[in-house]
């Protein structure tokens, strides 16, 4: 296994762990923008869409990759739009939890 | 220094963002905030991105595909109703995963282009193809099914396990024959016909998991392919190498792995269970006998005005909301009648089933539209005790949740699913449009209590001719 791939493992583990700590106390009330919130967040992809978007010359290559980038964007913008929208609901009230 | 070096200064700057935004999400008072936070590490990483060399030769159509995802997002996502939210989630879920499986399909070309395949890259390529592929078209029956494109109910036929279990099995294989190949130096078919069999593969798979699960488990499923669109994200990552889509990828792989744990708790079932368990089918011809009519026991009907009368008298009023409210567009109405019960001095309250409308959360986000104060909305632990002091307990499209079958009956399907105590009130109001059974398929016995009545009509009609006739007699 080459050096590069060994720090990538150890990224990856690492995050599993930041991501167990920084979301394992959330209210339930905020269960949906939470899912919808992550949801736009691995629209993260759209690097990945872009970095490989002229790799295959060719027409099909670019259909591929032009899909690729049209996925991912939708998922970013939708996400977090749709996120914004929910939470703007709350915005208002005061924040006192139901406890 | 040139600007390409700094690209992973702005990645590492994305990733943290991420990691604070979903900080943010965690409480009410930083959530807005939070989700701005990670929008704005998302575009300086994309911005980041442009400067990239691999990126150069593609310019005109990542610009274009931006236009064209950036437009269909913003639309869908604005003119989206508050109550079709759930399979809003599903479709750009979908949409990621796809695009997921895109780069790998990509990927793998450039790697077979390059001269040959190595183990570690192929099997990383793999798994965000499979991945990514099961989640695209799994959300897309997840969106079908809640859209109601596709029947909400379970989809299930004789031998549905070994065809399932078909198709993972020659997922598997055909990915070991790749991975063999990957080792020896050379691959015994084309390679790229491999893969597109396999591309096949995992989206029949995604169908396969997602149809024989009924419409009350979509929550459950969402969240799992949530979470797994994450995981593929994070071997794309892999795959290039990127450390940033490593990081985001695996943040959402393990958030989504909690929600998803979270939801099946508050339905007291394990996720095997939901994924491969008999719930939704149709119940066996015995416990449906059971439920309905055969002991004497009739369903109570009540007017508008009854119900205002019996309102009217209460001192402590808790709604239980559900999906029919949503669906009706019920809640400011539901809102007007609190607003007068209160003015009566009537105590109003909310009970929330944790699973109530479609997504764990949904329900507040409905009532909150509707400027109902949060310090009136109560999880289903607490308001369960208050039941029996309650004069009326008023059912507004809801149904499953509030079934006692989930206590009392160990051959329901939804068994030792937590509900909240409705039978306990003194009083039991349902507004229903009809005694269709719920998104379980399944009778309630609620219905048949002799303290229950039942006022048919439109969640949204119903409430408000009871408010009229409430203020008619004040």
């Amino acid at each position: 296994m080459s050096n590069e791939s060994i720090v990538a493992v150890y990224v990856f583990v690492l995050a599993v762990f930041v991501g167990f700590e920084v979301i394992s106390k959330v209210p339930s009330t905020l269960h949906t923008p939470l899912m919808s919130g992550a949801n736009a967040i691995h629209g993260i992809v759209i690097v990945g869409a872009m970095l490989v978007a002229s790799a295959i010359p060719g027409p099909i290559g670019t259909v591929l990759g032009f899909l690729a980038v049209v996925l991912g964007t939708a998922n970013v913008v939708g996400g977090f739009v749709v996120t914004d929208r929910m939470l703007a609901m709350f915005k208002q009230r005061p924040t006192r939890k139901p406890q | 220094m040139t600007v390409a070096t700094l690209i992973p200064v702005a990645y590492l700057i994305a990733a943290v963002t991420f990691i604070l935004g979903l900080k943010g999400l965690s409480s009410p008072t930083t959530a807005v905030l939070g989700n701005r936070i990670a929008a704005t590490g998302m575009l300086v990483a994309v911005i980041a991105t442009f400067f990239a060399a691999d990126v150069q030769g593609g310019i005109p159509v990542i610009l274009a595909g931006i236009a064209v995802g950036g437009i269909a997002g913003f639309v869908g996502a604005r003119v989206v109703k508050m109550t079709a939210m759930p399979q809003m989630v599903a479709l750009f879920n979908g949409a990621g995963g796809g695009a997921a499986a895109l780069v790998a399909i990509l990927e793998f070309s450039r790697q077979i282009d390059a001269g040959a395949l190595e183990f570690g890259a192929t099997l990383a390529t793999l798994l965000a193809l499979i991945i990514g592929g099961v989640s695209f078209s799994g959300s897309a029956v997840a969106f079908g099914k809640l859209q109601g494109i596709i029947t909400p109910k379970a989809f299930r036929y004789s031998g549905q396990q070994l065809v399932t279990g078909g198709i993972a099995a020659a997922t598997a294989l055909l990915s070991l024959v790749l991975l063999a190949g990957a080792v020896a130096g050379s691959v015994p078919v084309e390679p790229m016909l491999l893969i597109a069999v396999i591309t096949l593969l995992a989206l029949a798979f995604g169908v396969a998991l997602v149809m024989p699960i009924g419409g009350a488990d979509m929550p459950v499923v969402i969240s799992l392919l949530n979470a797994y669109t994450g995981l593929a994200v994070a071997m794309a990552g892999f795959t290039l190498n990127n450390q940033l889509l490593i990081v985001a990828g695996t943040l959402v792989g393990a958030s989504g792995t909690i929600l998803t744990r979270l939801m099946s708790k508050a339905m007291n079932r394990s996720l095997g269970n939901v994924l491969f368990g008999a719930f939704g089918a149709a119940p066996a011809g015995g416990g449906a006998a059971a439920t309905a009519g055969d002991d004497g026991r009739s369903i109570r009907s009540i007017s508008a005005e009854d119900a205002a009368i019996l309102l009217g008298y209460a001192q402590n009023v808790i709604v239980v909301p559900g999906y029919g409210l949503a669906v009706a567009q019920a809640q400011h109405n539901v809102r007007e009648l609190a607003d007068l019960l209160e003015s009566k001095g009537i105590t109003v309250r909310y009970a929330i089933h944790p699973v109530a409308g479609r997504m764990p959360g949904h329900m507040n986000v409905l009532l909150a539209e509707a400027n109902i104060p949060y310090d009136k909305l109560f999880d289903m632990e607490q308001i369960n005790p208050e039941f029996p002091r309650a004069d009326v307990a008023l059912v507004i499209g809801a149904n499953d949740v509030t079934n006692p079958a989930a206590r009392s009956n160990p051959g329901s399907p939804i068994y030792g699913m937590p509900i909240l105590d409705v039978d306990k009130a003194q009083n039991i109001i349902v507004i229903k449009r009809s005694m269709k059974p719920g998104f379980a398929g399944i009778d309630n016995d609620l219905y048949l209590d002799p303290k229950t009545a039942m006022l048919f009509g439109d969640a949204k009609e119903a409430v408000g001719k009871v408010v009229q006739e409430l203020k008619r007699a004040a």
